[in-house]
C-alpha cells in the first residue's frame, strides 16, 4: 500500500489534523510504511472468524437509574481555553 | 536513616509501624533523592512537594492511631497518565502542558485510601504512544544503567525512577508492552492485569479495548501489595470487572512444585538475541530447581500480533483523541479564522508526530470502504491470537518468554523508523489483543544491561504469576541488581 499526497491530505482531514506540504510528504513514506506492516495480517485466513471487539465476554453491569454524580461544571470549565456563563467559545459558526 | 531506598514495602511499612521513622522523613528522603538524581534522568516530570509532604503527615496521623495499611505511608510515582487533582496531568504532550486536573483518576484515589503518599508524576512517551520514552513533549527518559540508552516505553519515566529508586513503586499503563517493556529494560519487576482488573477511570484513553493499568516496583512482593490496592470493580468504569480480587500478597508464597510452565516456542525463534537467550535459560533453569514443569508450547499465530495491534490501537486512539479538540480543555491555537481552522491548528501544534501518525493510521483504518480490510480483519486476526492463549491454558498454567527481543537499545536509534520501533514490542502485545495479565521481571544481566523475563497468566490468574515470580527472586537475586551511581 502506497499512499499519495492527496490521500494523506484527505486522511489529515478526516483527523482534523492540519499538515504542511512538508508533513505531507514525510506522512506518505511513514504512513505507508506502518500500512505496509498492518497488510501482513492478510496473510492469515480468517474468513470464518468471528471479530473479536472486546477482551472480556461480559454482560454490561446494570445500576439503578438515579443521580449518582453532583455538578462539576466550575471545576471543569475552570481548565478550558475560553469560557462565558457557563458556556464554552469558539468561533461564530452561524453567520 | 541510610539505604531506606533499598527498603522493601514489607520492611518499610514494619518500620513505620515501629516508630523508626515517620512517613514524612522518608517522604523527604526520595524526594532529596529525586532533586539530587534525576537531573541526569528526566524521568519525573512533576514533584508534588507540599502535596506529599501533606500526604505523608496525614498517613503518620493513621499509622499513631492504629489504622494504618501495607501502603500507608509508603512513598510512590504516578505516571502522567493518570488524572491528579490539583496536579498537572499532561501525559506527556504539549496539548496538555496547560491541564490541571479537576478530579483524580481512580487508581489514584484507592491508593490514597490506603495511605500511598504520591510524590509526582513520570515522564512517559506522549498519550502512551511509543516504546522508548522519546516522543515524550518533555524530552526523553535516560535509562540509568546506561545514559545513552533509552529506558523504554511508554512507561519508560516510572521505569526508569523505580530502577534508580526515587520511589519505592510507581504505577504505569500497559496497551502493548507499555509496562512490561521498559520494566525489562530498567531491570525491574512490572504487571500488567488482566483487562478490566484496574479501573481505566480517569486515566487518559490510549486503546480502550486494551489499555490496562498496574504497578512497576522493585519485586514481586511489593507489585502484589501495590496490585492488591489497584484492583477492584469500579463503578465509573463500564469495561471494570465486578468480581472479587483475589489475596496476591496470601498468594506469593505458594509451592510452585508441578507448577507446569509454557516456554513460548515463538518467542525463541530469530530475532532474539544470543546474550538474551542465555539469560532466559539460567531462568528456566532455576525454574527447574523450584519444581516447575517446563514444557515446549506454541503459539501459532502470535507473529500476527503487531499487524493486527497498528489496526485495532490507532483505530481506538484516534476515536478516543477527537476529544482534544482545544474547546473544553487542552491545546488552543492563536486567531481561529472559524470552528475548523480552531479543530485543525489545536490539533496540529498540540499532537506531537507519533501521536498525528497513530490517529492518522486509525481515521483511515476507520474510513468509508477501508473499515472490513483494515478493522474488522484486525479484529478476527484477535480472535485467532485469544483462541491460541485459549488453548494454551488448557496444557499449562503459565506462559515464558522474553519481554523484549532485546536489551535497551541506543537514544535515537530507531526514532526515525516507527516500523523498527514498533517491532520492539513483539513479544508483549499478543497479550494485550488477548486481555491476559502478563509481567516482566529481572533476568541475569547481558553484557551489564537488564534483561527482562516474562510471565503470562491466565485471565485473572495474577496472583500465580506474582507467586512464580516471588518465589524466582526468593531463590536469585536479580532484581537486586542496581544500576550504578544510584
Amino acid at each position: 500500500m502506497s499512499l499519495d499526497a492527496e490521500e494523506v491530505e484527505k486522511i489529515a482531514h478526516l483527523a482534523r489534523i492540519a499538515v504542511t506540504s512538508d508533513e505531507v510528504d514525510a506522512l506518505k513514506g511513514e504512513l505507508s510504511g506502518i500500512l505496509g506492516l498492518v497488510e501482513r495480517m492478510s496473510e492469515l485466513d480468517t474468513s470464518d472468524i468471528l471479530p473479536m471487539a472486546h477482551p472480556l465476554d461480559m454482560p454490561q453491569r446494570l445500576r439503578p437509574d438515579v443521580v449518582t454524580e453532583e455538578d462539576h461544571r466550575d471545576a471543569y470549565q475552570a481548565v478550558a481555553p475560553a469560557v462565558e456563563n457557563g458556556l464554552y467559545l469558539v468561533p461564530r459558526v452561524i453567520e | 536513616m541510610t539505604d531506606l531506598h533499598l527498603k522493601s514495602i514489607a520492611q518499610l511499612s514494619a518500620d513505620l509501624a515501629d516508630g523508626q521513622y515517620s512517613s514524612e522523613e522518608l517522604t523527604r528522603y526520595f524526594l532529596e533523592r529525586i532533586g539530587r538524581l534525576d537531573a541526569s534522568l528526566n524521568s519525573v516530570v512533576t514533584v508534588a512537594e507540599e502535596q506529599a509532604l501533606a500526604a505523608a503527615r496525614v498517613a503518620d496521623q493513621r499509622i499513631q492511631a492504629g489504622n494504618a495499611g501495607p501502603l500507608t505511608g509508603i512513598p510512590i510515582l504516578h505516571k502522567d497518565i493518570f488524572c491528579t487533582q490539583g496536579v498537572k496531568t499532561a501525559c506527556g504532550s504539549r496539548m496538555l502542558d496547560n491541564f490541571i486536573s479537576p478530579y483524580d483518576a481512580t487508581v489514584v484515589t484507592r491508593l490514597k485510601d490506603a495511605g500511598v503518599v504520591m510524590l509526582g508524576k513520570t515522564n512517559m512517551d506522549e498519550f502512551a504512544m511509543g516504546s522508548s520514552n522519546e516522543t515524550s513533549f518533555y524530552g526523553p527518559v535516560k535509562n540509568p544503567w546506561d545514559r545513552e540508552r533509552v529506558p523504554g516505553g511508554s512507561s519508560g519515566g516510572s521505569a526508569a525512577a523505580v530502577a534508580a529508586r526515587l520511589a519505592v513503586a510507581a504505577t504505569g499503563t500497559d496497551t502493548g508492552g507499555s509496562i512490561r517493556q521498559p520494566a525489562a529494560l530498567c531491570g525491574i519487576t512490572g504487571l500488567k492485569p488482566t483487562y478490566g482488573r484496574v479501573s481505566r477511570y480517569g486515566m487518559i484513553a490510549f486503546a480502550s479495548s486494551l489499555d490496562q493499568a498496574g504497578p512497576m516496583t522493585r519485586s514481586a512482593e511489593d507489585a502484589a501489595y501495590l496490585l492488591a490496592a489497584m484492583a477492584g470493580f469500579d463503578e465509573r468504569d463500564s469495561t471494570s470487572v465486578y468480581r472479587p480480587v483475589d489475596d496476591y500478597v496470601a498468594q506469593l508464597d505458594q509451592d510452585v512444585r508441578g507448577m507446569k510452565i509454557g516456554v513460548v516456542r515463538e518467542f525463541f525463534e530469530e530475532g532474539l538475541n544470543s546474550g538474551m537467550r542465555a539469560a532466559m535459560e539460567a531462568a528456566m533453569d532455576k525454574l527447574r530447581e523450584l519444581g516447575a514443569e517446563l514444557v515446549d508450547l506454541s503459539l501459532p499465530n502470535s507473529h500476527h500480533s503487531v499487524a493486527a495491534y497498528y489496526v485495532v490501537a490507532p483505530a481506538e486512539c484516534s476515536s478516543n483523541l477527537s476529544r482534544f479538540d482545544g474547546v473544553r480543555f487542552g491545546h488552543r491555537c492563536d486567531n481561529p479564522v472559524d470552528l475548523e481552522d480552531l479543530y485543525k491548528r489545536s490539533r496540529a501544534e498540540g499532537f506531537g508526530s507519533e501521536v498525528k501518525r497513530r490517529i492518522m493510521i486509525g481515521a483511515y483504518a476507520l474510513s468509508a470502504g477501508y473499515y472490513d480490510a483494515y478493522y474488522l480483519k484486525a479484529q478476527q486476526v484477535r480472535q485467532v491470537i485469544a483462541d491460541d492463549f485459549r488453548e494454551a491454558f488448557g496444557k499449562v498454567d503459565v506462559l515464558l518468554g522474553p519481554a523484549s527481543p532485546e536489551t535497551a537499545f541506543r537514544l535515537g536509534e530507531k526514532a526515525d523508523d516507527p516500523v523498527s520501533m514498533y517491532l520492539s514490542d513483539i513479544y508483549t502485545i499478543a497479550v494485550n489483543l488477548a486481555g491476559l495479565p502478563a509481567l516482566s521481571m529481572p533476568a541475569p544481566l547481558v553484557d551489564g544491561l537488564p534483561a527482562g523475563l516474562q510471565l503470562i497468566g491466565n485471565y485473572f490468574e495474577e496472583g500465580r504469576i506474582l507467586n512464580l515470580a516471588h518465589r524466582l527472586q526468593l531463590a536469585s537475586d536479580w532484581h537486586l541488581q542496581m544500576p550504578e551511581g544510584y
